[in-house]
């Protein structure tokens, strides 16, 4: 933004654009200043994507051919890669486990962040904004710092080589992002509906249950969304406590097992890759907005 | 409203003990906290201090270790690869931070327009942040393969821009600017989507009082967007430094440090010792020397951003 906006600044001091209030872009500026930059990020963005999908369709000869084909494009497309990693590795296994982690931490996690976001925001006890703040600060601390201590830990407990492994210390990222979101949505929900149920006599479990929690139903979608995400694609624990492979995460899974010595198969590797995004894809191309909501949510509290 | 939920509490009703013992406050603040600070002390707090504990030790994998002093330390001090590791994880931070944020803030802008297709976009633009970080640098390594890389191909054989094929991670320093480029890429979106958020609530009234006033565009962007941003520019650039800072992810699955070693991160360099070296007690003690920069990282990007906005706010009073 920088380096453009100052060529753009000099124009109007000569004067004819100040004249109206609002400044209506010519169309010839506004494609050269909106639309070719923002093809270049979109085209830029999703190249890779592209490329995979490419890489995933072409056969070998083909692959490794950019003299007699053209590499932007499949001539002779094949599901040979697909079919290899799905029917003689252990892919979907490792689909499975990976559905498996990410599933039970996320809810193990909602579990844990609705109860704790409605004590600190609800229940309000003393020092509660303090516990809020200290599980603020639990998220800003990264695993690739906790790993060592932990891989000892997970060891010394008889779990390593175990997906329990996995469902427990990926609580530690999503319960502080949990938390801190919900906590953000709860604040939205007016207390007098609260205070009404108090007055008629419910319990506070039953307020958090049969009032709170269906008032916050998008807010748990988009933290349980956000939560799939990224057990879905954590690395660095998955790649530390498991290692037998077919206990393998995809993500660990495709980068450990799929290359074999010197020789990378990048139609399988490429199949691989782009396998293992489509279920965040799809969940994501249902939630666009949650995952919008629930990104800038958590930035902005 | 204390009063209040108090009042509800002595309504005499024919109730079982434990419904009333879930009712009563402090226990049940303690039963709803417990899950979660449970899962965070054993599996967050505990591990930190073991980590630091462990960087003092010797300790190897199935070995328990001996209290060493400074010993890792003093060994590291004279380790190259761990001071150009250093070097490189600054490099890494202050280079992609730098395109992330210069490069978000743009494509921030081109959408807080009138777009047509503005949701459409914005979904498609956050697809490389949702994606896998892994699956997507391994892509990023097809295409930095250095006989068939795509990139190379276009600038040799389709523009004829270059003689040969670039070697991109082959040689230490194009290896450097290829996870550097990637780390962007990944970026990118996440910067881009917030910092959308915090331009859209800027009011359009302020931009139609500045036009009035006769403001550029440059000054429009200078004294209106940037300090209305910076609060969020500064939760944001936080994020951003912390997680460029501790990359684990990217480095691994494109170079794993190499060429001999001249990629790694602190992260990568704490793995490589660990697990497959075997050496927790350095390993650890790599890690626990990431945590000063992560502290000094998080405090100056947070105050300088909130300092000037207090400043500014001065100012205009």
């Amino acid at each position: 933004m920088v380096e453009t906006r100052p060529e753009q600044a000099e124009r109007p001091i000569g004067g004819r654009e100040r004249v109206g209030v609002i400044q209506w872009e010519s169309v010839p500026r506004q494609i050269v200043t909106v639309w070719v930059p923002l093809a270049c990020f979109v085209i830029v963005l999703l190249f890779p994507f592209y490329w995979m999908a490419v890489t995933t369709l072409k056969s070998n000869e083909e692959l490794y051919n950019y003299r007699d084909f053209n590499p932007f494009w499949v001539h002779s497309p094949t599901l040979a890669n697909v079919y290899k990693l799905l029917f003689e590795t252990d892919y979907p296994q490792w689909l499975w486990n990976t559905m498996l982690v990410a599933v039970v931490s996320t809810f193990l996690s909602l579990f844990a962040s609705v109860l704790a976001a409605y004590a600190i925001q609800r229940l309000r006890f003393r020092g509660s904004q303090w516990v809020g703040l200290a599980i603020y600060l639990a998220y800003l601390v990264p695993p690739s710092i906790l790993f060592i201590p932990l891989a000892t830990m997970v060891y010394n407990l008889g779990l390593f080589d175990s997906p329990l492994a996995l469902i427990l210390t990926y609580p530690t990222f999503l319960i502080p992002f949990c938390t801190w979101l919900l906590i953000g949505y709860f604040k939205s929900i007016p207390y007098e509906l609260e205070e009404c149920a108090l007055i008629d006599g419910a319990t506070r479990l039953q307020i958090l249950w049969k009032i709170t929690l269906p008032l916050a139903v998008p807010g748990l979608i988009s933290a349980g969304i956000f939560a799939f995400t990224l057990s879905w694609n954590e690395f660095i624990y998955a790649l530390t406590f498991i290692q037998s492979s077919e206990k393998k995460t995809v993500p660990v899974a495709v980068l450990t097992q799929l290359v074999e010595g010197d020789v990378y198969h990048w139609g399988s590797l490429m199949a691989g890759a782009l396998l293992g995004s489509i279920p965040v894809a799809i969940i994501y191309s249902f939630f666009v907005e949650y995952y919008v909501s629930s990104l800038t949510g958590a930035v902005k509290e | 409203m204390a009063s209040r939920s108090e009042a509800s509490l002595w309504q005499g009703r024919q109730e079982n003990w434990l419904v009333r013992l879930f009712d009563w406050k402090p226990f049940l603040i303690v039963m709803c906290m417990l899950p979660a600070v449970g899962l965070l002390l054993v599996f967050l707090t505990y591990p930190l201090g073991l980590g630091i504990w462990l960087a003092f030790t010797d300790t190897r994998i199935g070995r328990a270790g001996e209290f060493v002093g400074l010993l890792n330390y003093e060994l590291l001090e004279t380790d190259r690869i761990f001071w150009m590791s250093v070097g490189n994880t600054i490099l890494y931070t202050v280079v992609a931070t730098i395109g992330k944020f210069g490069l978000g803030l743009w494509l921030a802008l081109l959408l807080n327009r009138h777009l047509p297709f503005k949701s459409f976009l914005r979904a498609i633009i956050l697809v490389p942040w949702i994606v896998p970080t892994v699956l997507s640098a391994i892509a990023f390594w097809w295409i930095y393969d250095p006989q068939f890389s795509i990139v190379s191909y276009v600038l040799v054989d389709v523009l004829g821009l270059r003689e040969t094929y670039i070697n991109f991670l082959g040689d230490p320093w194009n290896a450097r600017w290829s996870l550097i480029a990637a780390n962007i890429w990944r970026g990118i979106p996440f910067v881009a989507i917030c910092l959308l958020a915090g331009l859209q609530t800027i009011s359009p009234s302020l931009y139609e009082a500045a036009l009035l006033d006769g403001a550029t565009p440059w000054q429009r962007f200078r004294y209106i967007t940037f300090p209305m941003l910076l609060p969020i520019l500064a939760v944001v650039l936080t994020f951003s430094v912390l997680f460029t800072f501790t990359d684990f992810q990217l480095v691994y699955a494109i170079t794993r440090g190499g060429p001999v070693n001249s990629t790694h991160l602190m992260a990568t360099l704490a793995f490589q010792r660990a697990i497959p070296g075997g050496q927790l007690g350095e390993g650890s003690a790599i890690a626990v020397a990431m945590i000063p920069f992560l502290v000094f990282a998080t405090i100056f990007s947070y105050f300088a951003l909130a300092r000037r906005k207090w400043q500014q706010g001065e100012g205009n009073d």
